[in-house]
């Protein structure tokens, strides 16, 4: 280990404090430290957005911050996603609707940034959701199913809305 | 009510939309070491030497290995004589991005600090990256025992230059596919643990029976020692088929580091070291009379190979030749082809593989009529079409007899969804006008060859056969077990099989579990790949479950005292036809199964499981019509793409849900080739798109929504009546844009640009035209 470094992340509502390396990336420290491997790394020049978190609420890239750049703050990853969709979210439960996802490789980082739009824009245009998702990339659906899946999360909050 | 056909939704999503999938590198057993390869930063050279030293001492590292190391073991396989890749490169790198030599450490980091602690002295060769200069005459020979870049040569047997002479008039293109990366966006990955005798392997692959009898063999071991696990695949698009060095190396590190030893590539290497795809020249004549009628048409094929002949790679051509001709009735076909090695990474399957070449090409050449005649593109297709009665239709090769297709009625129903004459009269009325953008339409009746395949069709690019396996397994409580020797990425297999397996065994969606993936747990199969899905491997599901019902119908006609054929099955259930109330459920045909005293005489004790291999007597010829409308911008030669009509026909729909996304799937990859996309080199062989910097993946906003179209005709020659839809957006779509944007730059004289069209080639084309 180059140099070790006491950390404390609060990650999907638990602290977590640990000694890590100190150049460990964000996604490494939650995908190899805490396990949480539901965040996705899918490049290395920060283009893909595949891991995806929210950071006190905002969706970053968690390959692009270091573990110890957040220290004290509050990381949301895909495994801390609640709703009321038989414990989905609305953002999860449109992509399973409108097959928002095939492989699901890019899945994670689409829903958090999704869902980091949503906070801030209830109810998006296809236009507004094409630009949040500009840093996501996905291979398999051609975006249109994707798009589908953000209108229908915004068009139902709760079930029966 | 069926459920083939209905818009059921996807039993995998509830694990990849809450992070609980396993993708390979979310592995993570006990002291796992991790490995980094050193790979060549030239793309042509004599490696003079290679010091570890300094990597060796540094902590956390387990050891470093080259090809000196491997002496005992063979170079990859499925490589031609004198042309085969060896694992790590020996004496000469042929690629920049060719591995040299691999190190082991504790950790990921570890690993990446000892690969750049390593030191390699290379002599630099002459390289060259393209066709033209592989086969220039002081070109540097790739493999000096071959003598020449050239690889293999298909000549032709006639020129036509008799009927292209006899024609009202001739025309001639040259057309560059240009080499495209698959992108996937997980990356390649794999995790070795070998044990005592043992060895489990995990990799993201697209056909993991494929790959264990390849290892077993390399490995020298028995197949039951050989265990190879295709978990959750991140997109594979073909470029998860082919033999890479991890694959081989990871099982042997893991074996003498006595660690489980993972590899999880940067998308940074994966742009060089995952094999590329496209890459093609063609030179094309086409002979044709005033009316539009093509006569004759003669493609000459250039295919770049890269480094080291790839099987997959040496069959693109092939393909390529095969679908020259399109949907069209040309009298006079004449195909030729050669492959050449270069420096450059390995090029094999990317979706389509082959057939997007030829089906841009023949549209290209389309639209080049139209343009010589005068005629409508549209009016030049139907004049050409083969007709809605005329199948099977025997083409120019043999090996190609088209299955069934209505191309006129495809085209009928894309042109009224993108309501073509009033977009013409709009481009019309544009045209004029300085200030408004250019307006063209483009439009693409495609064919492609796909449902691999009849014997023999991926035996050739080094397949066990080309049949798929299924085995359906009845539970004690009429629950049922799908296996398949297909595994998937993305395609949705869990959900389309166990709507074919509800269908046809009467048992509940919801009590029908899919697995694939895993030697362990299926005997054999061979993959997914080449729009196989659905009408291989889902027409061996049907087939297996029909075997399987049939047995359960005995059973259940002896507990009920009735006849087999006054029996229907629905709803977990056995009733007897115009018995109502008489009926016996699955559950207790299914336990019943079990006790040899409530079982008919005929029938042994476990009789409901069923294993089949599915053949097919020819392939699958999925089609549709494609229309694109692109504005441009005079100022800035900026593309929009406004409408994009998709009308497929890809036979029987198991899922509309699934094959539209896949339709989806492959159009973006298709614009994305024909706007965006092209892996270059320099003069040296750098590559400078190495990155998703430098590569341009499109994202959301920079790709249209889809109008989605369908008309059906049944593939006679399965079960199912399925085509196959994988790679049907990623061959139709490329023509559609690039005929959408040589008809709005009409006006200036432009018959064809190559792809990528980015607004810089337009803009210098407006230049030149004004």
């Amino acid at each position: 280990m180059a140099r070790s470094v006491d950390v404390s992340i609060t990650v999907n509502g638990r602290r977590a404090t640990r000694a890590i390396d100190v150049r460990t990336l964000l996604v490494h420290f939650l995908r190899e430290h805490e396990r949480l491997t539901g965040t996705h790394v899918g490049c290395d020049t920060s283009n893909c957005g595949a891991c995806t978190v929210l950071l006190d609420g905002e969706a970053v890239k968690s390959c692009t911050l270091l573990a110890i750049q957040v220290d004290g703050q509050d990381v949301t990853t895909v495994e801390g996603l609640t709703g009321p969709y038989d414990g989905f979210g609305a953002v999860q439960e449109g992509f399973r609707q409108c097959h928002g996802l095939q492989c699901g490789y890019c899945t994670p980082g689409m829903v958090m940034a999704a869902t980091g739009l949503l906070a801030t824009n209830a109810d998006p245009t296809e236009a507004e959701i094409r630009m949040a998702l500009k840093g996501n990339m996905c291979r398999c659906t051609g975006y249109q199913m994707i798009v589908d899946s953000v209108r229908w999360a915004a068009e139902h909050p709760l079930p029966g809305d | 009510m069926s459920l083939v056909g209905a818009k059921v939704l996807r039993k995998e999503d509830p694990r990849l939309l809450t992070g609980t999938g396993t993708f390979v590198d979310d592995l993570s057993p006990a002291r796992c070491a991790f490995a980094q390869f050193v790979t060549s930063t030239e793309a042509h050279a004599r490696v003079a030497s290679i010091d570890a030293r300094a990597a060796l001492a540094m902590d956390g590292v387990v050891g470093v290995w080259t090809a000196a190391d491997l002496t005992q073991y063979p170079d990859l396989p499925g490589g031609l004589p004198d042309l085969e890749r060896p694992v790590l490169a020996r004496n000469i790198v042929r690629f920049a991005g060719e591995p040299v030599a691999v190190v082991v450490a504790d950790d990921r980091y570890l690993a990446a600090d000892a690969a750049a602690a390593i030191d390699i002295e290379y002599q630099r060769l002459d390289a060259v990256t393209t066709i033209d200069r592989a086969v220039a005459d002081d070109a540097p020979v790739l493999f000096p025992a071959h003598s020449s870049n050239v690889i293999t040569v298909v000549p032709t047997m006639d020129d036509l230059e008799r009927e292209l002479g006899r024609c009202d008039a001739r025309a001639s293109l040259h057309v560059v596919n240009q080499r495209c990366a698959a992108v996937p966006i997980e990356p390649m990955a794999c995790l070795a643990d070998w044990r005592r005798d043992d060895v489990t392997l995990w990799a993201t692959f697209q056909a993991p029976h494929h790959l264990r009898n390849y290892l077993a063999s390399w490995l020298d071991i028995a197949q039951v020692r050989c265990r190879v696990i295709a978990p959750d695949v991140g997109g594979g698009f073909g470029s998860k088929i082919v033999w890479y060095p991890e694959l081989f190396l990871a099982p042997l590190l893991s074996k003498w580091t006595g660690r489980p030893v993972k590899f999880a590539q940067t998308r940074s290497e994966a742009m060089v070291q995952m094999n590329h795809g496209r890459d093609q020249v063609h030179d094309i004549d086409v002979g044709f009379d005033r009316d539009g009628t093509i006569k004759a048409l003669r493609m000459v094929v250039s295919q770049n190979l890269g480094a080291y002949p790839d099987p997959t790679g040496l069959g693109l051509p092939v393909l390529t030749t095969w679908m020259a001709a399109g949907c069209y009735r040309i009298p006079k076909v004449s195909t030729s082809f050669r492959t050449v090695v270069t420096n450059t990474t390995p090029v094999a399957a990317y979706r389509g593989a082959g057939r997007p070449e030829a089906a841009y090409s023949v549209e290209r050449v389309v639209d080049l009529v139209a343009r010589r005649t005068g005629l409508d593109p549209a009016e030049v297709r139907r004049r050409n079409f083969i007709g809605p009665s005329s199948f099977p239709y025997e083409t120019h090769n043999e090996a190609v007899v088209y299955d069934s297709g209505d191309f006129p009625a495809a085209l009928v129903e894309c042109l009224r969804l993108v309501d073509y004459d009033a977009v013409r009269a709009e481009q019309a009325a544009r045209r004029d006008d300085p200030d408004a953008p250019l307006i063209g339409v483009g439009l693409s009746s495609w064919l492609e060859i796909a449902g691999f395949g009849p014997n023999g069709s991926l035996e050739g690019f080094g397949h066990l056969a080309s049949w798929e396996s299924a085995q359906v397994r009845i539970a004690p409580d009429g629950s049922a077990t799908v296996f398949s020797g297909s595994s998937p990425h993305g395609q949705g297999h869990e959900t389309t099989f166990a709507q074919i397996a509800s269908d046809e065994l009467g048992i509940s969606f919801d009590r029908i579990d899919v697995r694939f993936g895993d030697t362990a747990t299926v005997i054999q199969g061979i993959g997914t790949m080449g729009s196989r899905g659905v009408p291989t491997s889902g027409s061996a599901v049907k087939s297996a479950s029909a075997r399987i019902l049939e047995r359960a119908k005995k059973i259940a006609a002896h507990l009920l005292e009735a006849a087999e054929e006054d029996l229907v099955v629905a709803d977990d259930a056995f009733h007897v036809r115009g018995s109502p109330g008489k009926n016996v459920g699955w559950s207790d045909v299914a336990w019943a199964s079990f006790q040899p005293l409530r079982l008919p005489p005929e029938l042994p004790a476990g009789s409901l499981e069923e294993r089949l291999f599915q053949e097919s007597p020819n392939f699958s010829y999925p089609s549709g019509a494609y229309a694109c409308v692109v504005e441009i911008d005079r100022s800035t030669g900026r593309i929009d793409i406004r409408t994009m009509v998709l009308v497929d026909d890809c036979g029987r729909v198991i899922n509309p849900l699934l094959a539209e996304g896949q339709v989806h799937g492959g159009v973006a990859q298709g614009i994305a080739q024909a706007l965006f996309e092209a892996m270059e080199y320099d003069e040296d062989g750098q590559p400078v798109t190495a990155s998703l910097l430098d590569y341009l993946v499109p994202s959301a906003p920079d790709l249209p929504g889809y109008i989605a179209g369908r008309i059906v005709t049944e593939c006679p020659n399965n079960p199912l009546g399925a085509k196959g839809i994988g790679e049907s957006g990623a061959v139709g779509a490329p023509a559609a844009v690039v005929n959408a944007v040589v008809d709005a730059l009409s006006g200036f004289g432009v018959e064809h640009v190559d792809m990528p069209i980015t607004p810089e080639k337009v803009w210098r084309l407006m230049a030149a035209g004004r």
